[in-house]
């Protein structure tokens, strides 16, 4: 089976698997959970396959497949691997057993109907990263909404419909604007060239006036700066995260997130170069406030999960950063930390909802002592803590050391031109790393140290099933932190592609 | 022929107080009565534009909105016979339930 | 095959695997064992590596181990170097490690995370190696976060304590401060530099190749880390707390090891403190007044680990003094000889805490000497060897640190010499004042203290023998000269054998007065001490609290950032403006549909009237149009 098939196969696989468990009449709860598992890890392994298979240095896309779907719009049905969604694509498969093993104990109500649609999410997102049409990217795009509105509508917590309308409302909202530009762009391709076409490598020769650039960008941006969060349109995300399950909240915080800055570096950026451009002091303010802002929210927070949500919005803070330096290291560092922080925050997350089955509470002041009560617990939450604040030889050091050499590097040069304020935004960024251990270990040491109290005695430590789970998230959270590597040779192509779409004409730092 | 211009005028004038009666009047017997007002006078009218223009299908399609209006009427006060066995009133403000 | 350093690094971790994993299933002897085997072996390891060293003359070993990152044409590599300087620091580490382990075994005996403790130490140790035999600043910066990390977990090792845990956070958000300062350093090196590699950055900036503005500003910001990691002004808060933790954790990181990280750093770039004076300057005049309040604050304490702290935050001043000045290597011999008799300070500190049941109040002590004999004869020679006492390791390091404040041509001063020097005086003042309140005299014990006084186990005082007598002879290892290529020592202002005999002379002279003064004030129990401190009690007041400086950062940062974290973040931004904004276009949505809703009253009339009217607009528009 050739590579562009199992690609296809891959994308499909949830789907169907899906359909498949959604046609059964009244199926065993085991039975739609080993189906569901056995699709994802089934995804998983040719999802790895795959990954094995890309080769590095390798312009353009791999297992490519394109076939017309609607012609007379120039609309195809174009998917394709590349340095920048390989890895999320690898993110996305990995996550997917771990939370359908996650909800065996969480999701016990409607578990036909979760796990559909679980399928149905895991599909739609692993179409937006490898869509390369943008009109396939936009149905993708909007309907990844449906399943994560239910999931959180129908099994979240108290305040679930607020949190899911605000949730939907709110992207929806940046969608819209962002149709009107896709629209836009179609006729746009169709009126300069004769021929309609959605292709983004169409779209990325396009020669658009800046005026034009700068309007659809923002209509872009608005919608993935949305999803990113960053500041100011984060609100929607603790509200979510906390009134989520879960399985909802570890997918929005491993998945859903990236898909703003993945927007971003697939689309946003590189099909507008020069509003971009103009637009980096602004997109790197927002970028160091939403790492500044969001750290300082979160050592406020006194629930636990969204302690976790305002650390999300400080990271992906990072990845902004590291996009609009435009060298290699910055790019590079800006992509794993977009995976490092679906592992830190999922893993985070996974953990938070195994004390919730216990406990039935977020609140931190009811926690206490957990080393005592809970050790092997305990010992993984230490580490995802360490790997969130960044402690080398964790994944989250890789990325945030990466993004902030690049940072760095982009702005001493402008610097010593006699322009200081990138340096000052670098520097802010850099103070960001204490602030991070600031609320981070806070929430250590209120949860796992000092007096042992929780608000139900008899606490279990974790089963197998949990700690393999979280085995696994730690394992590659070690291997990005000590052996990168691999994955940026795969994904160096992608950033150099990435890095001269944005700069046209200009000279680029680190110009390797 | 200052006939027409009379009986046009005649039957503008029955359209408009069928239509002003069907929105002031509040009795929902009335309402239908000035609503067939209204109906009768665009059949003037029909006739008048018939006998202008010379067509011979016109005096038809008058017969024919006659049967037409009849039938209506079997139908309308029907429904209105039912409406107000629910609603025990006549008048068209007690029924909110198109509201909003 | 696994290169030598390579293995040198890997053997504590594996102690740290070991234990960590299967420590608890396999008890204590399992734990002890691998706990202080492989410490010890890498010792071996080392002397080994040693030997390689010298028998090629000096020539530094590398060992390239992977590529961890290759970003553009840059390759971040792991690899690790071996000079002279770094066979010192590894020699330290290994060696006073391994005796520190060994005397854990005895310490920690029956405690309940005794697996725990070795794995997290062995860690330490695994962490400490790799900062100082990194080739490159960001090997050296996985060891400098990773020794952080260890620090934190061991000074909150007993955390059912909320204020042992906290202490460990402390330690870890002050030192990341410096961390941050330490970064900006590295990347300013790497964007003017093109690499990370220490030799290669000392060559570039021996060569006269960076810029005096960039060597100024990369000095003083990796001397932030330095200060963080070192405990100097003004991030040494951290470090008093730190006696939180277990003693030999006190004595291995907070004596011996992590806290000279930021001397070795400076050290191993000596060149960027050549090329840049201002930052040298920076470096000595902090170093100075670091070293003075530290030792004011210790006349004044009364835990005995709490004095030690902050002896040792004054030591670790001396010794940036001394690179301040230029005098790296004499820094770097004040690190080796400071390493010895501060750790066995520290373990000696912690045996008479084993001997008290728990008590570490010196008001509380007194009288011990004849009844724990061995802790009391190690423990004076090494106050003697801190106090300046000649002949003593300490006499030698510090006489020479002080005789180059004044006489260095890279930046000696005259009030640099006699603030040192009024420091070494209340050096001596304040251990000697220990060593009366704590062995001597009258016993102020506690009765239930009182009568469990025992001498501690052999595997305890067998290491403060060994610490004790390298306190007397390690001053006899002519360290400065065999660093002298790495580290020449600077030129001398002043070419008088006189004068420098004449400061020899007033540095003893300070040392004997310091034992005078506190064997007057202390003998009897420290009563005369105490009208002192009745007459001057408002200097007192201000040195009991270390200068208030944990009360400044709390209410100049740590109160601020969370009120506006809460008050203008969340309350004011989050929930007012942003959801306020959100909540108010739902309600204006929501009145806006109202008030469309309006049109559909229900009445059939109004309807009708309606349709009318639109109908009537319609037909004068098409009339108009047409």
């Amino acid at each position: 089976m050739s590579d562009a098939i199992l690609l296809n196969v891959i994308l499909f696989l949830p789907v169907l698997g899906g359909a498949v468990l959604l046609a059964l009449p009244r199926p065993r709860d085991d039975l739609v959970r080993g189906l569901s598992m056995l699709v994802m890890i089934l995804q998983l392994v040719l999802a790895l396959w795959l990954y094995l298979q890309f080769e590095a240095r390798v312009p353009g896309l791999q297992f490519e497949t394109r076939v017309p779907w609607i012609a007379a719009w120039g609309v195809h049905y174009h998917v394709g691997m590349d340095g920048l969604n390989l890895l999320l694509v690898l993110l996305t498969a990995f996550l997917g057993p771990l939370v359908v093993a996650s909800a065996f104990s969480s999701i016990t109500r409607d578990v036909k109907l979760f796990h559909g649609l679980l399928l149905f999410l895991q599909f739609t997102m692993i179409g937006a990263f490898l869509a390369q049409d943008l009109f396939l990217f936009y149905v993708f795009w909007e309907a990844m909404l449906i399943p994560m509105f239910l999931m959180i509508g129908m099994w979240g917590g108290e305040r679930r419909i607020y949190a899911t309308l605000k949730f939907f409302l709110y992207t929806a909202f940046g969608s819209i604007l962002m149709l009107a530009a896709v629209i836009y762009l179609g006729y746009f391709v169709l009126s300069s060239t004769g021929a309609p076409s959605f292709a983004f490598a169409d779209l990325y020769a396009l020669d658009l006036p800046v005026s034009t650039q700068t309007w659809l960008l923002a209509a872009f941006g608005l919608s993935f700066a949305i999803k990113v969060p960053m500041m100011p349109l984060h609100t929607w995300l603790p509200d979510a995260h906390v009134e989520a399950p879960t399985v909802g909240s570890v997918i929005l915080a491993g998945v859903l997130l990236k898909m703003g800055t993945y927007g971003f570096v697939k689309l946003g950026f590189p099909l507008f170069p020069e509003a971009t451009q103009l637009a980096t002091p602004l997109i790197m303010t927002l970028a160091v406030v939403s790492i500044l802002y969001g750290a300082g929210l979160a050592l406020v927070q006194d629930d636990i999960k969204k302690i976790i949500a305002y650390s999300s919005v400080s990271h992906l803070g990072y990845v902004m950063l590291g996009l609009v330096s435009y060298n290699l290291l910055g790019i590079q560092g800006a992509i794993i930390q977009m995976v490092s922080h679906g592992l830190v925050a999922g893993g985070l997350f996974l953990m938070v909802g195994m004390l919730y089955e216990r406990c039935h509470s977020r609140d931190l002041a009811a926690y206490g002592g957990l080393a005592r009560l809970l050790p092997v617990y305990s010992v993984f939450f230490m580490i995802l803590t360490l790997a969130s604040i960044g402690l080398p030889t964790t994944s989250g050091f890789t990325g945030e050391f990466l993004v902030l050499l690049g940072a760095f590097h982009a702005a001493w040069p402008q610097f010593e031109q006699g322009v200081t304020y990138p340096l000052v935004l670098a520097s802010l960024a850099v103070l960001g790393i204490v602030l991070g251990a600031l609320y981070m270990l806070r929430l250590a040491r209120r949860l796992l140290f000092g007096e042992a109290r929780a608000p139900v005695a008899g606490l279990r430590d974790l089963d197998r099933r949990e700690w393999s789970i979280l085995a696994l998230v730690v394992v590659a959270i070690f291997y990005i932190g000590l052996y990168p590597n691999d994955f940026l040779r795969k994904t160096e192509q992608a950033a150099i592609e990435y890095q001269d779409r944005v700069l046209p004409a200009q000279k680029r730092g680190l110009g390797q | 022929m200052a006939d027409t211009t009379f009986l046009l005028a005649v039957s503008g004038l029955l359209f408009t107080l069928g239509l002003v009666g069907v929105i002031v009047r509040r009795n929902l017997l009335v309402i239908l009565m000035f609503l067939e007002l209204m109906l009768n006078g665009v059949i003037l009218s029909l006739a008048v534009f018939t006998q202008m223009v010379g067509a011979e299908a016109g005096a038809v399609l008058v017969f024919l909105v006659f049967v037409v209006a009849a039938a209506e009427i079997a139908i309308a006060v029907p429904i209105l016979l039912l409406l107000v066995r629910a609603g025990h009133s006549l008048d068209p403000g007690a029924y909110g339930g198109l509201k909003g | 095959m696994i290169g030598l350093l390579t293995l040198l690094v890997l053997l504590p971790f594996a102690g740290f695997l070991l234990n960590g994993l299967l420590g608890r299933r396999l008890g204590p002897g399992f734990v002890s064992l691998v706990g202080c085997g492989l410490p010890a072996l890498a010792f071996l390891v080392t002397l080994r590596a040693w030997w390689l060293l010298e028998s090629g003359g000096g020539e530094p070993i590398i060992e390239t181990v992977f590529t961890w990152a290759r970003v553009g044409d840059f390759p971040f590599e792991v690899a690790f170097y071996l000079d002279r300087l770094s066979v010192l620091m590894t020699l330290i580490i290994t060696g006073v490690g391994a005796l520190i382990h060994v005397y854990s075994t005895g310490y920690m005996k029956g405690d309940a995370s005794y697996a725990r403790y070795f794995a997290y130490l062995n860690l330490f140790l695994f962490f400490m190696l790799l900062l100082v035999l990194g080739r490159s600043l960001l090997v050296l910066f996985v060891g400098w976060e990773g020794v952080g990390l260890a620090s934190y977990l061991l000074i909150g090792f007993w955390f059912d304590d909320v204020e042992k845990a906290r202490a460990g956070r402390k330690a870890f958000l002050t030192n990341r401060v410096g961390d941050a300062g330490f970064l900006l350093g590295m990347f300013l090196i790497f964007t003017t530099l093109g690499t990370l590699d220490t030799d290669a950055i000392q060559t570039a900036f021996s060569n006269g190749l960076v810029p005096a503005g960039i060597a100024t500003a990369t000095g003083i910001l990796l001397f932030i880390g330095a200060t963080g990691k070192s405990a100097q002004i003004p991030l040494h808060v951290w470090l008093p707390d730190a006696m939180a933790g277990p003693t030999p954790v006190s004595a291995l990181i907070h004596a011996a090891t992590m806290v000279t990280a930021g001397v070795y750093l400076v050290a191993r770039l000596s060149g960027v403190y050549i090329a840049a004076p201002d930052a040298s300057t920076v470096i000595a005049v902090i170093g100075v007044l670091t070293a003075f309040f530290a030792a004011s604050i210790a006349i004044v304490q009364t835990d005995i680990k709490k004095v030690l702290a902050y002896s040792t935050v004054s030591q670790l001043g001396f010794m940036f003094l001394a690179v301040g000045v230029g005098a790296y290597g004499i820094a770097i011999f004040h690190v080796f000889t400071h390493a010895f008799f501060k750790a066995c300070l520290f373990l000696g500190a912690g045996s008479v805490i084993h001997a008290l049941s728990g008590e570490q109040d010196i008001r509380r002590m007194g009288g011990l000497a004849r009844r724990i004999p061995w802790t009391f004869g190690t423990f004076a020679i090494a106050t003697a060897a801190i106090a300046g006492i000649p002949l003593l390791s300490g006499f030698y390091s510090k006489d020479a640190i002080l005789w180059y404040s004044l006489a260095s041509g890279q930046g000696g001063a005259v009030w640099l010499w006699a603030l040192g020097s009024l420091t070494a005086l209340m050096t001596a003042l304040y251990m000697f004042r220990l060593l009366w309140l704590v062995f001597l005299g009258e016993s102020r014990l506690r009765p239930e203290a009182e009568h469990h006084v025992h001498e501690s186990p052999p595997v305890m005082t067998g290491v403060l023998v060994v610490l004790a007598a390298f306190s007397v002879f390690a001053g006899y290892f002519a360290l400065p000269d065999y660093l002298s290529e790495l580290l020449p020592l600077p030129p001398e202002r002043f070419d008088s054998a006189a004068l420098h005999w004449g400061q020899i002379g007033f540095a003893i002279f300070l040392a004997l007065l310091g034992l005078a003064g506190a064997a007057y004030l202390y003998r009897d129990g420290g009563r005369r001490a105490e009208v002192l401190q009745a007459r001057f009690s408002r200097l007192h007041h201000v040195l009991a609290g270390k200068y208030f400086v944990d009360e400044l950062y709390d209410r100049s940062l740590a109160r601020p950032w969370r009120w506006v974290s809460d008050r203008v973040f969340l309350r004011l931004g989050d929930r007012i403006l942003l959801d306020g904004s959100l909540h108010g276009l739902a309600a204006l949505a929501r009145r806006g549909a109202a008030v469309l809703a309006r049109v559909h009253a229900g009445s059939l009339q109004s309807y009708a009237w309606m349709i009318l009217l639109g109908l009537f607009v319609v037909l004068m528009w098409a009339w108009h149009h047409v």
